[in-house]
């Protein structure tokens, strides 16, 4: 195993306030003491790997993969693309990607979501896929519906797909959410909101990409992720045992 | 002006959310078949070399409530301390679990094997430990924590020393309840708040 730095510190600005009036729940689920900051260790700087045999030929296609292909879900259909990238901008390749999300009316496939847009029995709601060898990914899918939630009065969540990255090391883990270009509900959820610096909220909408948009089929958006990177320099102290 | 950094910054984190199951352990939120199982069920398979150990526990918010919702992923080395991947290391430990707390009760099980002590920064040896990472609804960015063994020696480990308040080193404890039985509870905020790692 080649000897690379400890993961670069987790610039914890960008990310959105644990604790946040707006979004309720978050008030009893944040911690109120400092975080333990630490350099990172081989317990964090390793982490699971996933192969293809994981992976099932319609995993990362959400129109399709509920019914096994014999029906199409519901909705205005899209190519969900992008590319993993460590900080350092190196790709990540071989990781898995995982997505879940409403369907176009806006209603999980959940126990727990009884809002009364109907299930469409053509759609169950998440997809997974590997990055290729440069840490591209793709999925199709049909663009979830914004949908109300018990908040403050009277909030909905903007048009939203979840995503879950590995990485190759476990410190690296993250889960986020991407948005759609033009949604005017981002600016005015309170989840997006947890995120003060709307620079870095921009970070999570994602573009429409007609280069990648087929005729006739789907549009596209991109959705570019960046995970924690390695620190690269020539004085890192090699760890015993590694 | 100066020169432009390379350096890209990390994605934003955002919550998992009360639907995260979905996406992560589909079978278990009830969309049984569009995988044939789900990802992590079990971090060890038959052979594992090692005690094999059952830790229970709950995620309690700051009322005190034990979390229904909660999602964990652990990552662990074998018995021998060696992580899934490196030289040498126990073909049946994947060493990667990922488990819910229960809907009704709010309890997690993780049974897996006790790892070895693994080796830590500048030669440094760390106690016996799995590293966990909890999601749920409410948690804007993923919180990151450690389960050490009451029945290991924890005294030389590096970062339970960097704990100025040692009553707090407990918060990473597992307890031993019976013959390869420990409990972890982890508490979110307020009295007994478990140590979250920025790490």
């Amino acid at each position: 195993m080649t000897d690379q730095g400890p993961l670069i510190p987790r610039n914890r600005e960008i990310h959105p306030n644990p604790y946040d009036w707006h979004y309720k729940t978050s008030v009893s689920r944040s911690p109120s003491l400092p975080l333990l900051s630490m350099e990172s260790t081989p317990s964090e700087e390793t982490g699971p790997r996933f192969g293809h045999s994981t992976l099932g030929a319609l995993d990362n296609n959400l129109i399709l993969n509920w019914t096994k292909g014999e029906a199409s879900a519901v909705g205005e259909r899209i190519l969900m693309h992008g590319r993993v990238m460590d900080e350092n901008g190196r790709p990540v390749p071989h990781t898995l990607v995982e997505i879940w999300q409403a369907n176009a009316g806006g209603r999980y496939r959940h126990i727990k979501d009884t809002y009364f847009a109907p299930l469409d029995p053509n759609f169950g709601g998440c997809g997974r896929t590997i990055t290729d060898e440069n840490g591209n990914y793709e999925f199709l899918t049909i663009r979830p519906g914004a949908y109300p939630w018990p908040n403050r009065g009277n909030d909905w969540r903007p048009m939203h797909i979840h995503i879950s990255v590995f990485g190759h090391s476990f410190g690296q883990r993250l889960i986020t959410q991407m948005y759609f270009e033009g949604d005017p509900l981002i600016a005015r959820c309170p989840i997006a909101n947890t995120i003060k610096d709307r620079g870095q909220l921009d970070r999570l909408v994602a573009p429409l990409d007609m280069a990648k948009a087929r005729p006739m089929d789907f549009l596209a958006y991109k959705f570019d992720i960046v995970l924690r990177g390695r620190r690269q320099t020539m004085f890192e102290n090699k760890i015993e045992g590694m | 002006m100066v020169q432009s950094l390379e350096t890209l910054m990390e994605t934003p984190s955002q919550t998992a959310g009360p639907y995260v199951h979905i996406g992560c352990i589909p079978t278990f939120a009830g969309l049984g078949g569009i995988y044939p199982e789900d990802l992590g069920l079990s971090p060890i398979s038959d052979g594992a070399k090692g005690e094999i150990v059952t830790i229970t526990g709950s995620v309690f918010d700051g009322t005190g409530w034990a979390m229904r919702d909660a999602l964990l992923e652990s990552w662990q080395a074998d018995a021998a301390g060696k992580f899934a991947g490196q030289d040498g290391a126990d073909p049946n430990v994947s060493g990667f679990c990922r488990f819910a707390a229960d809907k009704d009760t709010g309890e997690f099980t993780l049974r897996t094997v006790k790892p070895g002590p693994v080796p830590g920064r500048g030669g440094a040896v760390q106690a016996p430990h799995i590293s966990l990472w909890i999601v749920a609804r409410g948690i804007n960015i993923g919180l990151n924590t450690r389960v050490y063994f009451e029945d290991e020696d924890n005294s030389a480990d590096p970062l339970l020393a960097r704990i100025e308040q040692r009553p707090r080193v407990e918060t990473l404890i597992a307890k031993r309840t019976g013959d390869g039985q420990y409990r972890f509870d982890i508490r979110l905020q307020g009295e007994g708040e478990t140590v979250f790692l920025d790490i």
